[in-house]
């Protein structure tokens, strides 16, 4: 029993250490700093570069990234958003004319994307169906182990 | 098939799926740009003070090389490329990105120059335009101007035999384009 609380004690501590960095990782702020004309400006800058891909260390999105492409990337949401008044579905449509969806982190469900999407799922179910046959094999496999463990245990007395 | 053969087969079809994995690119994201017409732009030309923009090259196909002094890749498909524009009767137009033009102007003294007009953009703003993120890139456009190929990364001498002069030779076949 005490293992179970253990291993539960585990798993609660991880899942709250990665909602932890998944928190801090959307609070981080990129090096240069710009002057907003609204909050909602701000907010969609935010957005922006956490959602947009750099495409020269393509792990990494505007936001972390420190490339010159990234720089630039960040000065032309900034543009686009506070001198030209543009929202935010327009920058993100700029970006995906030039880049592709590629650029985006959150990539739109198309037939293209439909087996990105849908495969964690398709693995999830499979995972599930092979846990219920090995459950099932093992329970009907057990009793007769045991007896067999009786009769020889019976045996040798 | 034997059950215990099942995750032999599993690992099997993984093997391959990965190995097929490692032969691809990941730096070769596809342009949404290809098809579609080339993104316009005014700059000024290196050598003079007056303004190049590629409308003035309608009517033929054009590549439109981007280069930079401080890019090290560049400086290893230079060569080909003064070989390609001796060898060729092609316009190649260079787009000199994020540079000055003293470096530039040394560098292609030094290399020498394939191109027929070069052009400056020392902010990136026409590199963003037609989706620049790793330099050398190189488009081939048609007659119409419509992008027809992106090379990512430097030329080499298979890219130019195999894809670059068979599509020029196509383009220049094609007195009409076919839309």
């Amino acid at each position: 029993m005490k293992i179970h609380y253990i291993l539960r004690s585990i798993l609660f501590s991880f899942l709250a250490f990665t909602a932890f960095t998944a928190l801090m990782h959307n609070a981080n702020a990129s090096i240069e700093t710009y002057p907003f004309e609204t909050a909602q400006q701000e907010k969609d800058y935010n957005v922006l570069i956490n959602e947009l891909r750099c495409l020269v260390c393509q792990n990494q999105n505007l936001a972390d990234s420190n490339a010159e492409l990234a720089q630039d990337l960040r000065k032309q949401v900034h543009t686009m958003l506070v001198t030209e008044k543009k929202d935010k579905d327009s920058v993100v449509e700029y970006m995906v004319e030039r880049y592709g969806d590629f650029v985006l982190y959150n990539p739109p469900v198309k037939s293209q994307t439909l087996l990105l999407w849908a495969g964690p799922f398709i693995f999830l179910l499979l995972g599930i169906w092979f846990l219920m046959r090995i459950v099932k094999q093992s329970n009907s496999i057990q009793p007769t182990k045991h007896e067999n463990a009786e009769h020889s245990a019976s045996k040798s007395e | 098939m034997n059950k215990q053969m099942i995750p032999l087969a599993i690992f099997s079809a993984l093997v391959i799926f990965l190995a097929i994995g490692l032969t691809l690119d990941p730096k070769e994201v596809p342009s949404p740009l290809i098809g579609k017409p080339a993104a316009n732009f005014k700059l000024q030309k290196l050598y003079s003070d007056e303004a190049f923009s590629p409308n003035e090259l309608r009517g033929e196909p054009w590549i439109l090389n981007i280069w930079a002094s401080w890019c090290v890749s560049c400086r290893q498909e230079h060569t080909l490329l003064v070989d390609l524009a001796k060898e060729h009767p092609v316009t190649i137009v260079g787009l000199n990105y994020k540079d000055t033009p003293s470096e530039a102007k040394a560098w292609l003294q030094e290399l020498g120059n394939p191109y027929q007009v070069t052009v400056q953009d020392p902010n990136g703003q026409a590199g963003i335009d037609w989706g620049v993120y790793g330099v050398p890139e190189t488009f081939v456009m048609d007659r119409e101007g419509i992008i027809r190929y992106k090379f990512t990364g430097p030329l080499t001498k298979k890219r130019i035999k195999e894809t670059l002069l068979p599509l020029l030779s196509e383009l220049k076949d094609n007195k009409i384009q076919v839309k």
